[in-house]
Formats: C-alpha cells, sequence, structure tokens
C-alpha cells in the first residue's frame, strides 16, 4: 500500500516537470524581453517597421518579422493545399491499400526526416536558381522561394492527418452516393470533403504551426532583409530567422528585442497549434 | 423522348471527362509532391557520395587553407566531420539520458489518469510544447545553461534545448503505447498482489517496449538534424570534444559552417548525405520495429 502511493507520487512529480518547464520558458523569456518592452513600448515595439541597430539610435520593431513570418507561411499553406490534398486522395481513397499507395506514403514520409538545413541547402543550390532565371527575384532570394521550401517541409504533416481523416469517412456513406450514380469525383467533393472538412482544417492548422517556426531552411532563402516585403519577390526576414541571423551579434537591447520576438513567436505557435488540437481532438 | 435521352448522355459524358480529368490532376499533383524527395536524395548521391572515405569518419574538419589547396588542384578535401559526429552523439546520448526516464514517467502518469482535469492541462501543455519552435528551445537553453549553469556556450545547453524537443513527442507514444496494453495483463499482476511500481517495471513497460523504443527513436532522428538550437547554445569547436561543459561542434553545425565557407562547399554535401541517411535509417528501424510488433 505504502509502496503504492510512493509509485504515484513519483508519477506525479514528473508530471510536474512539464509545469517547470513551461513556467521557467515564461518567466526566462518575460524577463529577457522586458527592457525592450520597455524601452521601446510593448506596443510600439511589435508595430514598429524600423530595425536600426546603429549605435547610438538603435530602434527595433518586430513588425517586419511578423509580417516575413506570416506571408511566407500562409504562401506555404497556399502551395502546400492543392499537393498535399490530391496526395492525400491518392493514398487514401483512389489507391487505397495498394502497394503504390505504400510507396508514395513512405516517400511522403521521409520528407518529414529531412532536417530543415537540408532543405535549406538543396533549396539554395536547386530551387534558389530555378527562380532567379523567372528574373522577378535577382539572385533568386525572398518570400517566394521561402514559401516554396516551407511548403515541401510542411506537405509530410498535412497530408499524414488529411490521410487518416479521409480514410475515416464511413464506407456506407461512399457506396450510397455510388448507387445513386455518382462518379468518384461527385463523391469525393459531396460525401468526403464535407465530411472530412474540420479534419482536413485542423491539419492544415496544424502544418501552418510548423511553418511558422522553421528557422535554418528559411533563413538560407529569404534573403535577410530587415523589412517589409513589398512583393511575393522580395526579401524579408521571418521571426524565426532573424534570432538565428542576429543572434549571435546581439547584445544588450538588441538581445532583449530578439528575445521579445521570440517570445511573440512562441505565443502565436502555441495559439496555432492548440485551436488545431482542439479541432482535432472535437473530431476524433 | 428520343432527344432527352441523347441529352442525358451528353451530361454524363461530361460528368465522366471531369471524373476522369480530376483523376488525371491528382496523380499529376501526386507526382510533384514525391520529386522534392528524390531530387534532394539525387542530388546528396551525386555530390556527397565523393568526398565520403574513411577520413571522413575519423578525422576532424580541415582547416581553410587545406581545403582551398585541395579544391585549387583538383583533389578531394582532406579530413572528415569526427568532430561533429562525436559531438551530435555526445549531445544526443545526454539529451537522451535527461528526457527518457522522465517522459516515459510522465506518459504512464497521463495514461494513468484519463480524465483527470490536471493530466489533461499536462496533455495539452505537451501538445503545446511539441509545437514550439526548435530556435525558441535554443534560446530558452541559452539563458538557462549558458548563462545560469556552464558560463559559456556548451554541448550540455544543447542538449538540453534537445531533450526538450524529445519530451512531447515521447509523451505522447508512451501514453499512446500504454493504452495498447490489455489492462487484464495489468490486473493479473495486481491480483497477484505485485506492487505497483513492480506492475510498471516489469509488466507495462516490458509489454510496451517496441512501442516505447518507436516513440524514442523517432524522437532521436527528430533531434538529430537541429541546427538551430545548437547555433544558440553550443556554438562549435574544431576539435573533438567530450567535455560537456565546454563548446562542441554537431553534424548540423559543421554543415552550416561549411556553407558560409566557399571553399569547404563539397564537404557540404558529404556531410549532408551523412545526416540525411543517418536520419533516415533510424526512422526505417523505428517503423520496422512498430509494425513487427503490433
Amino acid at each position: 500500500m505504502k509502496s503504492e502511493k510512493i509509485t504515484k507520487l513519483v508519477l506525479v512529480i514528473a508530471s510536474v516537470v512539464i509545469l517547470l518547464i513551461f513556467a521557467g520558458m515564461a518567466y526566462s523569456m518575460i524577463k529577457g524581453a522586458i527592457p525592450a518592452f520597455k524601452e521601446f513600448g510593448l506596443f510600439r515595439f511589435i508595430l514598429s517597421t524600423e530595425w536600426d541597430p546603429t549605435e547610438g539610435k538603435e530602434s527595433y520593431g518586430a513588425m517586419p518579422f511578423i509580417a516575413g513570418t506570416v506571408i511566407t507561411s500562409l504562401l506555404a499553406l497556399i502551395i502546400c493545399f492543392p499537393l498535399a490534398f490530391s496526395t492525400s486522395l491518392f493514398i487514401a481513397e483512389y489507391f487505397r491499400k495498394t502497394k503504390i499507395a505504400t510507396v508514395l506514403s513512405t516517400l511522403v514520409d521521409l520528407l518529414a526526416g529531412v532536417p530543415s538545413i537540408v532543405y535549406g541547402l538543396w533549396g539554395f543550390y536547386t530551387l534558389r536558381p530555378l527562380i532567379a532565371e523567372l528574373g522577378y527575384a535577382g539572385q533568386g532570394y525572398g518570400i517566394f522561394t521561402s514559401g516554396l521550401i516551407l511548403a515541401i517541409m510542411i506537405i509530410p504533416y498535412a497530408t499524414s492527418i488529411s490521410n487518416e481523416i479521409i480514410s475515416m469517412v464511413p464506407n456506407e456513406l461512399k457506396e450510397a452516393a455510388y448507387s445513386l450514380g455518382a462518379t468518384r469525383m461527385e463523391v469525393i467533393f459531396s460525401v468526403i470533403l464535407p465530411n472530412a472538412r474540420s479534419g482536413l482544417v485542423a491539419g492544415y492548422i496544424l502544418a501552418l504551426g510548423r511553418a511558422l517556426g522553421e528557422t535554418m531552411a528559411v533563413t538560407m532563402l529569404i534573403g535577410n532583409a530587415n523589412i517589409i516585403p513589398k512583393g511575393l519577390f522580395s526579401p524579408g526576414n521571418t521571426m524565426a530567422s532573424v534570432i538565428a541571423n542576429q543572434f549571435g551579434e546581439a547584445d544588450g537591447i538588441k538581445l532583449s528585442a530578439l528575445i521579445a520576438i521570440g517570445l511573440l513567436l512562441f505565443a502565436v505557435t502555441a495559439i496555432v497549434n492548440f485551436i488545431g488540437k482542439i479541432i482535432i481532438r472535437k473530431y476524433a | 423522348m428520343e432527344k432527352a435521352l441523347i441529352n442525358k448522355n451528353e451530361g454524363s459524358n461530361w460528368r465522366e471527362l471531369k471524373n476522369k480529368l480530376f483523376f488525371g490532376l491528382v496523380i499529376v499533383l501526386s507526382g510533384i509532391t514525391i520529386m522534392p524527395i528524390l531530387l534532394i536524395v539525387y542530388k546528396l548521391l551525386s555530390k556527397g557520395l565523393r568526398q565520403i572515405n574513411l577520413d571522413f569518419f575519423f578525422k576532424v574538419a580541415p582547416d581553410t587553407l587545406q581545403a582551398m589547396s585541395a579544391v585549387q588542384s583538383g583533389e578531394i578535401i582532406p579530413g572528415g566531420i569526427a568532430n561533429g559526429i562525436t559531438g551530435t552523439l555526445l549531445m544526443v546520448a545526454v539529451a537522451s539520458l535527461i528526457a527518457i526516464p522522465v517522459s516515459i514517467l510522465i506518459g504512464i502518469f497521463l495514461y494513468e489518469n484519463p480524465g483527470k482535469k490536471y493530466a489533461s492541462l499536462i496533455r495539452n501543455l505537451t501538445d503545446i510544447l511539441q509545437g514550439v519552435p526548435s530556435v525558441v528551445l535554443g534560446l530558452i537553453a541559452y539563458f538557462w545553461i549558458v548563462k545560469g549553469v556552464t558560463n559559456g556556450f556548451s554541448a550540455l545547453a544543447g542538449s538540453v534545448a534537445l531533450s526538450i524537443m524529445m519530451l512531447p513527442l515521447i509523451i505522447r507514444s508512451t501514453e499512446e503505447t500504454m493504452k495498447m496494453i490489455p489492462v487484464s495483463i495489468k490486473e493479473a499482476g495486481a491480483a497477484l498482489g505485485v506492487p505497483y511500481h513492480r506492475i510498471i517495471f516489469k509488466i507495462m513497460i516490458p509489454s510496451g517496449f517496441s512501442g516505447l523504443m518507436t516513440g524514442i527513436l523517432l524522437s532521436i532522428s527528430r533531434v538529430l538534424g537541429e541546427t538551430a538550437p545548437l547555433m544558440l547554445t553550443t556554438l562549435g569547436n574544431r576539435a573533438i570534444n567530450f567535455n560537456i561543459t565546454k563548446p562542441t561542434s554537431a553534424v548540423p553545425l559543421q554543415i552550416w559552417e561549411f556553407y558560409n565557407n566557399p571553399n569547404m562547399i563539397d564537404l557540404v554535401w558529404s556531410s549532408s548525405l551523412f545526416l540525411v541517411g543517418f536520419v533516415l535509417t533510424l526512422n526505417i528501424i523505428a517503423k520496422r520495429i512498430s509494425t513487427k510488433y503490433s
């Protein structure tokens, strides 16, 4: 009896580790970010578009990076959707439980195993020259290139959830539609999509969460300009990439500004992921 | 009558055609989806294989001059990535030591308290932790360890960042694995008067071993390629280092260094090939284990 209590206590203590990590994260990041918030004001820091490290008149604002993060991630989502959705239909509907579906889903799974920095390299040496040839983006750096590489990186996350959701749609519903003479495409659009909608949305929200925090590949491709991107092919910077880029040479108020950006990034990804998980849990 | 029939046929022809076109579109887009992985693997093999030899695994990275003169005379670059390989193994080992025991306990805790409010708070926080960008975890480890413990960049700081990344993956896979174990086995143990901690160690963990192993291997393969958190915590090292309080190199950090040094470009591909090969092999082993035992 006594040993049972001790064991249960040990389990509870282990679970407290998660609370401690969160409390510690919040404490350290808020403490690190306060100097920047004090210097520039919380809302001015978030809304300011200026990032000027010139000594004496230093001024830091997060808006260029918030904009860069949001634009590249949404672009990634837009590019990812048709590809991931088609792949899910291929795997979970058209070629369900066949060998070719297994091969395809294995290949897509492999995408999740490739480290971010290798995507960055491949993007730099293969994708960037192709985009430079289009002629819009100078050397090929910028928002579009980053969005494209992010899209490839989030495809496995979007497809793995879509596969499950699509294969969960009850067969009776599909058979009923077929018996009324519906074609396969009509079944997909009028039976599978409506039934799987919220699950699919949750899958893409979680994929978006991935894209928001990706660092290395974006750092290598976005062109590292601390400005609000002016167009699809303009260079920029994201919240994650500016931290990776400038952390090494940062101290004082600049370090604090980078930590404040990290805090914002943490908050945004936490909210996006939480929404995704809630939708998925309601669905399951 | 006849006319109506013809109209109907035309309508269904158009529907059939749309159906076929859509099918074609799905095939084409699915094909495009798998292009990148094939192209990446091809690029790594075609560019990286040349540099891989024994020295690559057993010698440390060359300095710029050595690399430059080798490139100019058309030879392969001497030296290898031994400092990175040992650093990666060291940091992943320490991260595993920190993360595995505690996350298995937390996973069992979640399994034992499915409906409780506190447990679902922990579950939600674990989910959120899984989505925290790795670069943010690098910042955290910088504060806690680089500034707070080792007073400088260190392997320990990198390990802490990686271990926080591993936690949620192992916790959730432990909980899922425990759910698959038949309750009757546990109850049989309890009926025989086996104490609770022995039920955990002698019944639950052994019968869920393959599931736990899969989760652990997948979490290791996730953190192996992490670069951003290590840039903020371990910095890199030209020499092989096993002291966890000192700056240490890692394979992804070396890739970043080679990438930034025009003379070392050839080494970029071979170290990337090695890293991807390592990660994918672990992935495949993990999946093998899980399909073999489930």
